[in-house]
């Protein structure tokens, strides 16, 4: 998503500047990775989360390369050329790496037993949709973001699905305990599992080599037909690495999105930029339009990491954080409950501006809370009727 | 099936006619003015409108208690009676006392009248109308030697100048005001005078206002004095003819006031102001003046009341139409007190101790062979004697002396110490009953059958509308109960009220052949039809005057030894407690508009509560500033004998170095509200009355940690010593809150204060950097309670979150406001409640006197009919048209 929205606006910037060349290792066009949830949970088919067809591509002249073959395996940085699988080769004046990131996969006996996925492609959902017509028990580890919309997408599909997690409480790097008790809540209120502060142990398979069952550090089982693995991702940076392009936690690029190859540029999941990486969607959208700032010669932009706000989509429930929303010994929080309506709300002041937030049931003014925090801005004045919204103030 | 009766208002001294339409099958009454009473002619004031609503029996005493215990009636009277009478045997008769109250009827009066000073043979009888008119009684006994009320209601209209002297009529007698408000606008040439330290609502029609100096009357009234001889305008013939001790009381005059400019340096006002107030009263023959409290209460109260009556002796503006002095009494029956006999210093009918051959004709009639042969204590020395142990044995019928007498808290020690405390009440929680160890569940106004008698000398019919709640009796039943189990069966033994009230009459009429004003010996053989069906009248009412007199002294014939009238050579004294560097402010004390008394009743209904719903002080701009306060922040006022917390009202119709409070909060609604603890007990040296309009105080800013409020549908029991007022609104209570010292825990401490389940969900509201917490209570979508918290003291009005209890469900946008205390967006918030009649607040009035361009409030009530029933926020809509014209104006 980040690789096309920066030829997305490069187009835009500079419409005749480069004859662009896509490749591609899924065999669409670029999709919208995010409406995943959306396309298991039947709320959503795909040709409504596709953002550009083939004839998009067509239509700006763009030469498209997709399908596992077209994997690229190489970079010569030295010849500018890349060259995919099945030897399609392309030389480049300018390169932009947007590969992405895969899941994280804990290494466990069983874990590559059949009916173990992830939640990151088309085909990933393509499968789970499969599975959930011919089976019925769902596990879903990790009680994240991902995680949870996958389980909520199995429930919709009709499977009994127990969400596995680390930590007591959910999206716990997303929210404070009090919203994530409320969201448990709800979600349980909806028929979802818990099987909270555990972990994992081993993963037990059948005759046939299909996952059955779960062994949990406690040495108790749980059964389990489909086990999705979603506790995290990392930035997919082997082709960089093979390319000799400096990588640490992902491929670093600095505030142009330039990595160490002046030539060569990278945007999204598969970056580090300032120590950082990425996984959700608001940044990398910002990184392409610096990426593209650049490559179209304009070279004015810098990017600059702001803090993002976290949603979880799952119909109905309504969930936003932004920032620095736990505080800290010099931090001021102001808190605001209505449990029969399932509400709740914390901000953290810390002199006199706003850091962070959490909102639960009622997330309508998170877009204006995350506008006070970027802008820094001098709360004071209306501190007193800040959490009730911006409608109060 | 509805029938409708005609009753009179329980609350002050104008005695208003109502016409009461009572639902039989639903117990329901309503209220209107009875358009045929002479007193009111159909208007009612806000009190008196409302009184629907205070009928509740809801918190009514209901069955007699002995020492905490539900009794019968049979064993709680034999247990009284025989108590009285070991009390007796030990201490002597001495050692009891009976304390009545204006609202007893006459017939009650009259039964607990004869029973002390007639059967138990002491004068101990004393009334909570010594605190009230026993200056006015003084005076009028000194002048006239008799205690009679010259003049009418019907006067006002007739007079070409009214003065009002230390009276805010507007808001203690609404309805006669009402009358001389209406006068002055159909007649304009009709002079209005307020003398009084304070700008009033009574001055809104006044021409001219004298502020004069608190406790400076008497000086005042010597200038008038001295001014009418210097300028020819004193009656010379009336003077010779009619009256006597001129010149002493002219000489007095002139001793004391050498100028007019002199009086007014003294009485701290402009010079012209009171030049131009001579001049008028120099010329204008028909003038009236009008006086109550200001006047009464203090240690020179008889003298003010003659320094008055001097004036219009020597100028012979006595006994004819629109002219005269004229007391307006507080409380409905305390004329009929007075007639009775109820202060301890009277006999009976107007007979008194002084007279030897009273006490032998009172005991004959009464066939009594005991009867107290000197007056008793009077109020202020009673409860001392009740504090020294001297009087072992009291009881306390209808009134709340724990709240109203001065130096309340010593009072409250004295009934704490005293042996036997028994009080009659239809309220079950007051200061007073909280006290007693019998409480005899008396009648309310609803069901009480008599006569009361208001300032003019109206008699007039108390008749039932309901059914007595619980095991209630009359009051006369009750006394004359325990005096049959005493030993007093004969002369006790009343059948109904009517019984009474021809004794009454006949003891009125006895051996009195013209010698004693009061005479109503034409009732003395009435039957209980007549009784039933008697029209207001004003007395005499006796065989020369059949259908009553409206007017005394036109005949220029007084009660006194020779027959003329008296003049009282007057010197002004201060008043006996002056301020020092310690206490350096003069406390001043006095009614609201919407409350009566100790709030027993007039806090039960809701919209009588809305007007001014906390204690307050009121003091000059310059005095806030001085003493660090803020308008609306609370402040500690002190004085030698006790404290109260108020809350600040910064008013320039306050004088410099005066203080205001009101008369009404009691522990029941207030924590630290009882005004009486402060006050000094002073008394005059003839009335007895105390000085309750000036005490000094000091002020200071009472600095609590944090403010707050809670609305509840449930009266809650709190725990916090600190800072509250509890008031009832429509549907809610509401509790205003302040504290020294921070909960550990906001949550809990609400749990606690709300009577709440900790798993009750709950909204909540926490900032506890700014010290907000705040929690509302929603079941069902209907709102049970809201607390608000705050450190900042900016709390958000009140006003719409108590308009939410009235909803049987809130929508969404209310239920999400609510932690705001605001409105959602587009509804309004109609302000601080002005017109309680029909309940139009004040941003109602802003927004409308702006947006529809109002100037009058003649015009305000066409258009929101504010002020059209009782009037008496007629002031307040005017100072509202004036601030919101005058902003409309400016550049």
């Amino acid at each position: 998503m980040a690789g096309m929205r920066t030829i997305e606006e490069l187009l835009a910037a500079a419409p005749q500047a480069y004859r662009i060349t896509v490749f591609g290792a899924e065999p669409h066009g670029n999709y919208n990775r995010i409406m995943l949830s959306s396309l298991l949970s039947g709320e959503k088919a795909m040709t409504e989360i596709v953002i550009n067809d083939r004839q998009w591509y067509s239509d700006n002249h763009i030469t498209l390369h997709v399908g596992a073959n077209k994997t690229i395996v190489q970079i010569d940085r030295r010849n500018k050329k890349v060259m995919a699988q099945d030897g399609t080769v392309a030389d480049y004046d300018r390169l932009l790496i947007a590969t992405g990131s895969n899941a994280v996969m804990p290494e466990l006996e069983g874990i590559n037993l059949d009916g173990v996925l992830r939640f990151r492609a088309v085909i990933d959902v393509d499968t789970m949709l499969s599975y959930s017509r011919s089976h019925r028990k769902a596990v879903v580890l990790g009680g994240g973001l991902l995680g949870l919309e996958a389980a909520n997408g199995l429930l919709s599909q009709g499977m009994e699905v127990t969400v596995l997690h680390n930590h007591e409480a959910l999206l716990n790097r997303q929210l404070d305990k009090p919203a994530s008790q409320l969201l448990q809540a709800e979600l349980e209120r909806r028929g979802m599992r818990f099987n909270m502060a555990s972990q994992l142990k081993a993963l037990v398979g059948d005759a046939k080599g299909h996952i059955r069952a779960l062994t949990l550090e406690d040495n108790s089982e749980l059964a389990c037909d489909v086990l999705i693995v979603a506790i995290g991702v990392r930035p997919n940076m082997a082709l960089a690495q093979a390319a000799g392009l400096y990588c640490e936690r992902g491929i670093v690029v600095n505030d142009t999105l330039q990595t160490y190859d002046p030539s060569i540029y990278a945007v999204g999941e598969c970056i580090q930029h300032r120590g950082e990486t990425f996984g959700l969607v608001a940044p990398l959208f910002e990184q392409a339009k610096v990426c593209a700032n650049h490559l179209s010669a304009h070279g004015v932009a810098n990017y600059l990491t702001q803090p993002t706000a976290t949603k979880l989509k799952v119909t109905g429930i309504h969930v936003f954080s932004v920032g620095d929303f736990q505080g800290d010994a010099n931090s001021e929080s102001i808190y605001l409950s209505d449990p029969n309506a399932s509400i709740y709300k914390k901000l953290v002041i810390k002199a006199n501006k706003l850091i962070g937030a959490v909102l639960y049931g009622d997330t309508g003014d998170g877009a204006w809370y995350q506008e006070l925090l970027e802008q820094g801005q001098d709360i004071a004045p209306m501190r007193e009727a800040l959490i009730f919204g911006r409608a109060y103030v | 099936m509805s029938d409708t009766i005609q009753t009179t208002c329980p609350y002050c001294g104008v005695g208003c006619g109502i016409s009461a339409t009572v639902d039989k099958t639903h117990s329901h009454v309503t209220i209107a003015g009875d358009k045929n009473h002479p007193a009111n002619f159909g208007r009612l004031c806000s009190k008196g409108f409302a009184l629907a609503e205070t009928l509740e029996v809801n918190g009514r005493l209901l069955q007699p208690q002995l020492f905490g215990q539900t009794s019968t009636w049979s064993n709680a009277l034999d247990w009284v009676a025989q108590a009285f009478l070991k009390v007796i045997e030990q201490h002597g008769p001495e050692a009891v006392a009976l304390y009545g109250s204006g609202q007893l009827l006459t017939e009650d009066y009259y039964v607990a009248n004869k029973l002390m000073k007639g059967f138990i043979g002491s004068g101990n009888m004393d009334t909570n109308s010594r605190l009230c008119m026993s200056s006015s009684v003084a005076g009028h006994k000194r002048a006239f030697g008799a205690d009679t009320v010259p003049g009418c209601y019907a006067d006002v209209e007739l007079a070409d100048m009214i003065v009002f002297i230390g009276s805010n009529a507007a808001w203690c007698h609404p309805v006669i005001f009402q009358r001389i408000r209406a006068a002055k606008e159909a007649r304009p040439a009709l002079k209005i005078v307020v003398i009084d330290p304070r700008k009033t609502a009574s001055c809104a029609i006044a021409d001219l206002h004298l502020p004069l100096a608190a406790g400076s009357d008497t000086l005042l009234f010597n200038g008038l004095l001295a001014y009418l001889a210097d300028h020819d305008a004193v009656d010379s013939a009336y003077i010779d003819q009619q009256t006597e001790g001129f010149s002493a009381a002219l000489n007095s005059a002139l001793a004391t006031t050498q100028s007019t400019e002199h009086v007014a340096a003294q009485c701290q006002i402009n010079s012209e102001d009171l030049q131009q107030f001579y001049q008028w009263f120099a010329q204008t023959n028909k003038t009236m003046s009008l006086y109550s409290q200001g006047v009464n209460q203090s240690t020179s109260g008889t003298d003010k009341v003659n320094a008055i009556i001097n004036c219009h002796l020597a100028t012979g503006r006595i006994g004819q139409p629109g002219m005269g002095p004229f007391s307006l009494t507080g409380q409905p029956n305390a004329m009929g007190g007075r007639e009775v006999g109820g202060l301890s210093h009277q006999l009976a009918a107007h007979m008194d101790f002084s007279k030897p051959d009273d006490i032998q004709r009172v005991a004959q009639f009464w066939s009594s062979d005991r009867i107290a042969q000197q007056p008793g204590l009077p109020a202020v020395e009673l409860f001392d004697a009740i504090y020294d142990g001297r009087i072992k044995a009291v009881w306390i019928m209808g009134t709340n002396p724990v709240v109203s007498l001065p130096n309340a808290d010593k009072v409250k020690q004295a009934l704490q110490r005293c042996e036997l405390v028994i009080v009659s009440d239809c309220i079950a929680h007051t200061d007073t009953t909280a006290l007693a160890h019998v409480l005899l569940p008396a009648q309310a106004w609803s069901e009480k059958t008599g006569t009361v008698t208001n300032s003019e000398r109206r008699i007039s019919r108390q008749r039932r509308l309901l059914t007595p709640a619980g095991e209630a009796m009359p009051d006369w039943w009750i006394i004359s109960q325990v005096a049959q189990r005493m030993g007093f069966e004969q002369a006790f033994a009343y059948q109904t009220a009517a019984d009474i009230f021809r004794e009454h009459a006949a003891l009125s009429g006895y051996e009195n052949n013209g010698t004693r004003d009061f005479d109503i010996s034409a009732f003395a053989d009435m039957s209980d039809t007549d009784y039933e069906q008697l029209v207001p009248i004003q007395w005499p009412v006796n065989a020369s005057h059949p259908h009553g007199k409206a007017r005394f002294f036109a005949d220029g014939k007084f009660y006194t030894p020779s027959g003329k009238a008296h003049f009282i050579a007057i010197t002004p004294k201060p008043p006996q407690h002056l301020p020092d560097a310690q206490y350096p402010l003069i406390l001043n004390t006095g009614r609201l508009r919407d409350q009566w008394h100790t709030m027993t009743r007039t806090a039960i209904a809701a919209k009588l509560n809305q007007h001014k719903p906390e204690p307050f002080v009121e003091i000059h701009p310059q005095d806030a500033k001085q003493y660090h306060l803020t308008h609306n922040g609370l402040a500690h006022i002190n004085s030698r004998w006790g404290a109260m917390l108020a809350r600040v009202q910064i008013t320039d119709t306050q004088k410099r170095g005066n203080l205001f409070v009101p008369m009404h909060w009691t522990a029941q609604y207030a924590s630290h509200g009882r005004m009486g603890s402060l006050v000094n007990p002073a008394v005059d040296a003839l009335s007895k009355q105390p000085e309750s309009k000036y005490t000094p105080v000091h002020i200071s800013p009472y600095q609590p940690q944090w403010v707050g409020f809670i609305l509840s549908r449930k009266a809650l029991s709190l725990n916090h010593k600190d800072y509250w007022v509890k008031i009832k609104g429509e549907q809610f209570y509401r509790y205003e809150l302040a504290g020294h010292d921070l909960p550990e825990h906001w949550p809990s401490w609400a749990q606690q204060q709300l009577g709440r389940l900790s798993s009750t969900p709950c909204l909540e509201y926490q900032d506890y950097h700014l010290g907000n917490y705040r929690t509302a209570q929603v079941i069902k979508q209907r709102l049970e309670s809201v607390l608000f918290i705050s450190r900042q003291k900016d709390l958000p009005e009140r006003t719409w979150l108590s308009g939410l209890f009235s909803k049987p469900q809130l929508d969404d946008d209310e239920h999400r406001a609510l932690l705001t205390g605001c409105p959602p967006l587009g509804k309004v918030d109609v302000g601080t409640m002005v017109c309680a009649c029909f309940r139009v607040g004040e941003k109602t009035l802003v927004n409308a006197i702006k947006e529809q361009g109002l100037t009058t409030a003649a015009a305000v009530g066409q258009c929101l009919k504010a002020g059209t029933n009782c009037g008496s926020c007629v002031p307040e809509i005017n100072v509202l048209l004036k601030r919101t014209l005058s902003v409309k104006t400016l550049p």
